[in-house]
């Protein structure tokens, strides 16, 4: 049935916008089946495969190589967590490059999901005095501490309820997700944000081919285009597979911990049973998965 | 019948609008050319993204959400005329209430513009369509904005097409069909403004609005700028037309202006107090729109120069010598118009986000794109408005009728020459 509502409405829109796709010639990297595409979840399996597909051959044309646009749904039961110990956070930000690595971000303008602030250990957690620009030779600095940001993964995401045509949305194991087909570049979200942890593409994303991660999901790292919004995923193309994020692995002190929060031998339990957590802003009844702690 | 005139009527308003002076043409081709340059500046930003204006993830709203903020708040023109208008029946107001629902036509189209310049994916706009497409409703107060603007830019369209279509036929509009529709109008248009504040007030992640008097401090200075501009063009209706406009309808209305004006200032005050005294990490925002941040000030003039204007011209309109004297009556409209217009536009967008949800303070100032795209949008206004006034005025005067109408000597006196016989 919803297959069927599926091509009225795009029957209709080809109709009713046809003149409007017309008009907009200089969004020339508009295939036809990318504008009148349903939302992501409006999709039925066999619509999502060609979709893959279609992006596949997409991607794989432009960049020249072989490129494999995944669609891995949440594991059942999973809900994934992050902790970070704040005393061993060295503020050398080798998970925000491992990021931007691994999840094709637009090198040029960069697009960094991790912002590092450097802090003065005599404020703690002062926003309003932290540097994200700090240019240290040796890190870390003395008297100061280093506090990592990425998108929190609420359980109660401002974005989630801003977003005015439903194109993020909260995912069962707890990853809030862009369509970026979908999203039509408001950025109500960005505002809505108490952590910045949202980005939006102000010109066309530049990924030179060679640094392409062909590893991607379709929620996730794929490549993006100018004029929607993009945040950190727990790299969900690596995360839905039983694989720590990218940062995670990157982290030379072993500040970053990941894993299941229901999961009663792992990281995150341990965590919560012999370390005291706090989460940014709790005061804004955000929720986050995203926890900080103080191992030492 | 009614279709045949419909055309009729149609047609004879594009005649009108093709025909006028060379002071008409000149206006009109002025207003053009600026349409041509925003068009064009339009053409550039989209080829190379959003990149073109100055806005970044730090302060990602900016010019162009300031004014459409500031164009929802000029749509209220048409409430501040239409509650005396046709709840106390107040003639002089009566007679002009229609450039109020047409100023509001051009406000809210000019405010969908500045949306449309804003988003980074235009083209997808029809995802906000319900039904085809995915109007996230109840939560997302954007799409509550969307139902509302469009909802009230209907209203108004049906409202003035019927007052001008009965005129035209030489008959007074229905009261059954016209009076629900006008009285529809009032509450529709505080929803507006109510509905675009809350789409501020609704981000606890941005304490400079979150507050509870951001609605009301909305229709507080909507009631100031939108009669401003009204004011101003009733004036020059006036000389340029035959459309007679009585001294006290202006005076009222800038007594109106006065005392939203003072509601404006007061809640302003109350804001300003409860930052300052209470002295939290909250105050900051405001520090950084009235004396800057570690340097960073480039609002801070536009800031005070618009504190100054709202309360220089809040004097001239309390004053009835001062608001009677024609020239000071037009210098407080000067002062009330670019006052909030800087106050709810970059005066309430910008300090918002900055500094930034982490504490970064991005100094914004408008690109050469977004200030040749804005001068397209609002020059589009002024062109719909123009047109709007040019069909309207003639069918107020009764010059333009429906012909056999005319020749059988059926139709009554002109709803303006009728009114002012009585």
């Amino acid at each position: 049935m919803s297959g069927c509502s599926t091509i009225d409405r795009r029957e209709f829109m080809c109709v009713a916008a046809g003149c409007a796709a017309a008009a907009m010639g200089s969004c020339s990297d508009l295939t036809h089946s990318a504008f009148f595409r349903d939302h992501l979840r409006e999709l039925t399996k066999t619509q999502l495969d060609e979709l893959v597909g279609e992006l596949e051959s997409e991607y794989s044309e432009r960049f020249g190589r072989e490129v494999e646009v995944g669609t891995t749904g949440p594991m059942k039961g999973v809900e994934l967590a992050y902790a970070l110990d704040l005393s061993r956070c060295v503020g050398c930000r080798r998970c925000v490059y491992a990021c931007v690595e691994e999840n094709n971000q637009s090198r040029d303008p960069q697009v960094h999901w991790i912002r590092v602030l450097e802090m003065d250990n005599e404020r703690g957690i002062d926003f309003e005095h932290a540097d994200a620009y700090y240019d240290a030779e040796q890190v870390p600095e003395p008297d100061k501490f280093y506090l990592p940001v990425a998108c929190q993964q609420c359980r109660n995401p401002a974005c989630v309820k801003t977003c005015p045509t439903g194109a993020t949305w909260q995912e069962p194991d707890g990853i809030t997700v862009i369509d970026y087909d979908w999203c039509i570049g408001c950025r109500c979200c960005v505002s809505a944000c108490p952590y910045g942890a949202r980005h939006f593409n102000w010109s066309e994303p530049e990924l030179p081919a060679e640094e392409l991660n062909p590893k991607t999901h379709i929620l996730g790292n794929r490549p993006r285009t100018k004029g929607v919004v993009e945040k950190c995923t727990f790299c969900i193309h690596r995360t839905r597979e039983g694989r720590y994020p990218a940062c995670v692995e990157a982290c030379p002190v072993g500040a970053r911990k990941f894993g299941d929060l229901h999961d009663p031998d792992g990281e995150i339990r341990h965590i919560f049973e012999n370390k005291r957590v706090f989460v940014l802003k709790a005061e804004l009844n955000t929720r986050p998965r995203f926890y900080y702690f103080y191992g030492a | 019948m009614i279709v045949r005139a419909f055309i009729n009527f149609s047609l004879g308003s594009l005649r009108l609008i093709l025909r006028g002076g060379w002071l008409y043409w000149g206006w009109v081709v002025a207003l053009l050319a600026m349409v041509g340059v925003g068009v064009w500046a339009y053409a550039g930003q989209l080829e190379q993204g959003l990149i073109s204006t100055s806005m970044r993830d730090q302060v990602s709203w900016a010019y162009y959400i300031g004014n459409f903020t500031f164009l929802v708040g000029v749509a209220a023109a048409a409430v501040l005329l239409v509650i005396p208008a046709y709840i106390y029946h107040w003639k002089p107001i009566k007679e002009v209430a229609i450039l109020g629902e047409l100023l509001a036509i051009a406000a809210i189209s000019m405010a969908g513009l500045f949306v449309l310049v804003d988003v980074g994916r235009p083209e997808r706009l029809w995802h906000l369509i319900p039904f085809i497409g995915h109007l996230n409703v109840p939560n997302s107060l954007l799409a509550w904005d969307v139902i509302a603007l469009n909802g009230y830019l209907g209203l108004n369209v049906v409202i003035v097409t019927y007052l001008l279509f009965s005129f035209y036929r030489g008959k007074h509009p229905n009261e059954r069909v016209f009076t629900p529709l006008v009285l529809l109008s009032i509450p529709a248009a505080i929803g507006i403004h109510t509905v675009t504040a809350f789409l501020y007030n609704g981000i606890p992640a941005r304490p400079f609005w979150n507050s509870a008097i951001l609605a009301p401090r909305f229709l507080a200075s909507a009631f100031c700028s939108g009669p401003a501009l009204l004011l101003i063009l009733m004036q020059l209706l006036r000389r340029f037309t035959r459309f007679e406009i009585r001294d006290a309808a202006i005076w009222k209305i800038a007594e109106l202006m006065a005392y939203a004006m003072f509601i404006n200032l007061f809640l302003l005050g109350a804001e300003v107090f409860k930052e300052y005294y209470s002295n939290t990490e909250h105050l900051i925002h405001m520090r950084y729109l009235f004396t800057g941040v570690d340097g960073h000030d480039s609002l801070v003039p536009f800031m005070w120069f618009s504190v100054f204007a709202s309360v220089a011209s809040f004097v001239l309109f309390l004053v009835p010598a001062t608001r009677r004297n024609p020239i000071t009556l037009n210098i407080g409209c000067v002062l009330i118009y670019s006052g909030v217009y800087i106050e709810k536009g970059m005066g309430l967008v910008i300090p918002g986000l900055t500094p930034d949800t982490l504490g970064e303070i991005y100094e914004y100032f408008p690109s050469t794109t977004e200030i040749l795209v804005s001068v397209g949008v609002f020059s589009i206004g002024f062109l719909m408005f123009t047109f709007m006034v040019k069909i309207a005025t003639p069918i107020m005067l009764g010059e333009f009728r429906q012909r056999q109408v005319a020749l059988g000597g059926a139709a009554g006196s002109p709803p303006l020459a009728q009114e002012n016989a009585t």
